[in-house]
């Protein structure tokens, strides 16, 4: 049950862009530890993040 | 053993399904429960995907397992990841759902509750679904090419300027058909206009801090909004009160119409964390939790229906909007059983996160049946009202009268009993001055939801309730307001930059601006039209909404037709030509009566020509007459319109066949844009479950 909660939160999270910056550290860290890329801090981030969410239409009538 | 143990539970499905449907259909009686209608769709949804979308996948698409989708070939970490199932199920049905399944259903139910309950469900399940399945598909296997894009490579030119014409233009009457269903509710209603007003500052405030205070805690700026959201329509019950702030929030139609444009341009050209993406949380979660709790209130209440299941109108003459049951309920009701739009969200970000092609059914297929079932609660929500109360809310004074008196009597003389004192005593407990004449579906709705709420809930807050559903259906609105407007902004710099190319740079100060204000000026015409137009507006504005949207369902439906046929599957391609053939079929009529009805209240001329003759024989009122000439212009205006997509949709569909045509008798035809197969090589657990 606890477990079923918890998945719920993480969908939830996932879903909402919640934990947008953790998938991009993780997927940082597996695709691009041998090169010299930088890691964006937070802040910066979200900020390419959310103009990046909002190319195209993304929403319906 | 499980074998015949799964098919006993399916053919018990089907036998409930079955007499549910045969209950809503031949039921004759005083009322019928609401329980029926969840039953009926519940059971045609389950076998409709079970069977039916599985034999898609198999049969007539040929889904293949081991195909990498384009989230894995071009994974970036951005716009093209590999995604789990539910994520994109979840992205792609809070970008199909808005506010046309709820609204389309209310003003449908003039007909009755049986129709459009009927047309919600077949039609999702044989069309709407499989459109928005057939484009998710042809996406994923394109790169997740656009629709334009697709119109451009499977149709040749002409399909890809149709596609863009038609969106431009889907997009600028949505607006402005929706930008007047919140005017109608928000006129005369300084509760609801200080709660939709309200979640202005609201959103910016939580732009703010999810971008600067505490950047990317989206969830926890979230909840900070829809707290305030909540405290916004309680303080709404103070500024009602209040002598004079009520004053400031109690604003007439044209005001409010203004207002409203001046919102769309800011908007538009305001940078999107500002406002738009705020916004969008907040009108996700509110829409996502009011429906939830509408269904749960449903099912604990099981109210009954009011609604007979047929009306006198469908005959033509009916209050809400001209015409008859065939072809108008089937445009009316355009989301919520099909709508073309979806096909730009099924080519839009939901194939470049699909990680692979078997959980097509689920996101393309699953997610339109949702949204289907979203417009059955809309449909049961507004027939849950008495009759009359239903008529007296949703009839424009222009056709019962302005009189309280007159109108209730005349609504009364159609069998639909109605007091003037109960629609006043109805007014005082939803906390308005007035409820008649309140065209556009929201109010009706909004009464609907709040007598379901308030009997699930507790009665006591009735005016809390009403306006909680007035402020959930205005926030979503306004959000696909200005999201529309700024892909609409988009659209046309685009188009512009063909021309100019400088007007193609987004970030261009001039260009911006110009480009907005073009976009709003489109859809602020219609709008401002809509409010000075004594019928209410509503009257004219959903058709041609309804035309343009199920014309670029056609376009997208004669897309994937051609290529069906392209990719030798001629014997299956009846899948989308016949939902194709209904909506030629539909959107023509309407489009023909619309333009040669002699009845005023449904061809555009004829009201023109009956309007130009009042005027010149000075047989208007002073008010009407000082609006009549621009009605009549906008009325031709309108024709001209109608007679544009008809022709546009036309000519799509004839040069698909000619294409079919010379594919099926080997003329050299462009050859399919599929991209080539490439092995997944992704099986990790987390993108299976």
């Amino acid at each position: 049950m606890l477990k079923k909660l918890l998945l719920l939160w993480q969908g939830i999270r996932h879903l909402s862009g919640d934990d947008a910056y953790e998938r991009y550290l993780l997927h940082h860290h597996v695709q691009h530890s041998q090169e010299n890329i930088p890691v964006l801090s937070k802040a910066e981030f979200f900020k390419r993040w959310q103009d990046q969410q909002w190319q195209g239409i993304k929403r319906c009538c | 053993m499980n074998a015949i143990k799964t098919s006993l539970i399916w053919l018990l499905i089907s036998l409930v399904g079955a007499s549910a449907i045969g209950g809503i259909a031949l039921h004759r009686g005083e009322s019928i429960n609401a329980l029926w209608f969840i039953t009926a769709a519940l059971c045609v949804y389950a076998i409709a995907y079970r069977f039916y979308a599985r034999w898609l996948s198999t049969r007539v698409f040929v889904l293949d397992e081991t195909r990498a989708t384009p989230a894995e070939r071009l994974d970036n970490g951005s716009d093209f990841t590999p995604t789990h199932r539910w994520i994109v199920f979840g992205h792609h049905f809070a970008a199909i759902a808005g506010p046309g399944p709820l609204i389309g259903p209310t003003l449908a139910a003039q007909f009755g509750y049986l129709p459009g309950t009927l047309w919600i469900i077949f039609g999702a399940v044989l069309g709407g679904c499989v459109q928005d399945m057939a484009i998710l598909f042809l996406s994923t296997r394109r790169n997740g090419k656009s629709l334009g894009q697709m119109a451009r490579d499977e149709l040749g030119l002409l399909g890809g300027s149709a596609a863009l014409i038609a969106t431009f233009a889907i997009m600028i009457i949505l607006i402005s058909v929706l930008g007047l269903v919140v005017v109608n509710a928000m006129k005369h209603s300084p509760w609801g206009t200080f709660t939709v007003a309200a979640t202005i500052p609201i959103a910016l405030l939580v732009g703010v801090y999810m971008r600067y205070l505490r950047p990317g805690h989206v969830l926890e700026a979230s909840a900070l909004g829809v707290g305030l959201l909540l405290c916004a329509v309680a303080a709404g019950g103070f500024v009602d009160s209040h002598p004079t702030l009520h004053k400031w929030f109690d604003q007439d139609g044209l005001t409010l119409a203004w207002c409203i444009m001046g919102y769309g341009f800011a908007a538009a050209i305001m940078p999107v964390w500002m406002l738009l993406a705020p916004r969008d949380y907040l009108s996700t979660y509110m829409k996502i939790g009011t429906i939830s709790l509408l269904a749960i209130a449903i099912v604990l209440l099981q109210p009954d229906i009011k609604m007979p299941a047929l009306t006198p109108f469908i005959e033509g003459n009916g209050p809400i909007f001209g015409g008859k049951l065939f072809p108008f309920v089937f445009i009316t009701i355009a989301c919520g059983a099909i709508s073309g739009f979806h096909a730009l969200i099924s080519s839009g970000t939901t194939p470049k996160l699909i990680s692979n092609e078997r959980y097509i059914p689920l996101i393309g297929y699953g997610s339109m049946l949702l949204e289907s079932f979203v417009a059955i609660m809309a449909m049961i929500a507004a027939t849950v009202l008495e009759p009359g109360v239903f008529f007296a809310i949703n009839s424009s004074a222009g056709v019962v009268g302005s009189d309280a008196l007159a109108a209730t009597a005349k609504i009364t003389a159609w069998g639909y009993p109605v007091t003037a004192l109960q629609m006043q005593s109805l007014a005082q407990q939803m906390g308005e001055a007035t409820l008649f004449a309140r065209t556009g579906g929201a109010p009706s709705l909004a009464v609907g939801m709040a007598s379901i709420f308030g009997s699930a809930f507790g009665q006591g807050m009735l005016a809390m309730w009403y306006h909680f559903a007035i402020m959930f259906e205005a926030i979503f609105i306004l959000t696909t307001l200005d999201a529309g407007t700024r892909v609409g902004r988009f659209m046309l710099q685009d188009m512009l930059g063909n021309l100019w190319p400088k007007m193609a740079e987004t970030s261009w100060l001039p260009s911006v601006i110009l480009s907005s204000a073009v976009v709003v000026a489109g859809w602020g015409y219609f709008l401002y039209i809509g409010v000075i137009d004594p019928n209410g507006g509503v009257n004219i504005l959903w058709p041609l909404f309804g035309i343009a949207n199920q014309m670029l369902a056609a376009i997208a439906l004669a897309i994937a037709t051609g290529i069906l046929v392209k990719s030798k599957q001629l014997k299956f391609s009846w899948v989308t030509a016949v939902p194709l053939l209904w909506l030629v079929i539909i959107t023509t009529t309407t489009a023909w009566q619309k333009l040669v009805s002699p009845d005023v209240r449904i061809g555009f001329l004829a009201a023109a020509e009956q309007l130009s003759l009042q005027l010149n024989q000075h047989l208007l009122s002073p008010e009407k007459a000082s609006v009549a000439p621009q009605l009549i212009i906008n009325l031709n205006v309108d024709a001209v319109i109608t007679f544009i997509f008809t022709s546009l949709m036309w000519l799509i569909v004839l040069d698909m066949l000619h294409t079919c045509y010379r594919y099926l008798t080997d003329q050299p035809t462009s050859p399919l844009s599929e991209t080539p197969h490439e092995v997944s090589l992704l099986n990790a657990e987390w993108v299976r479950d």
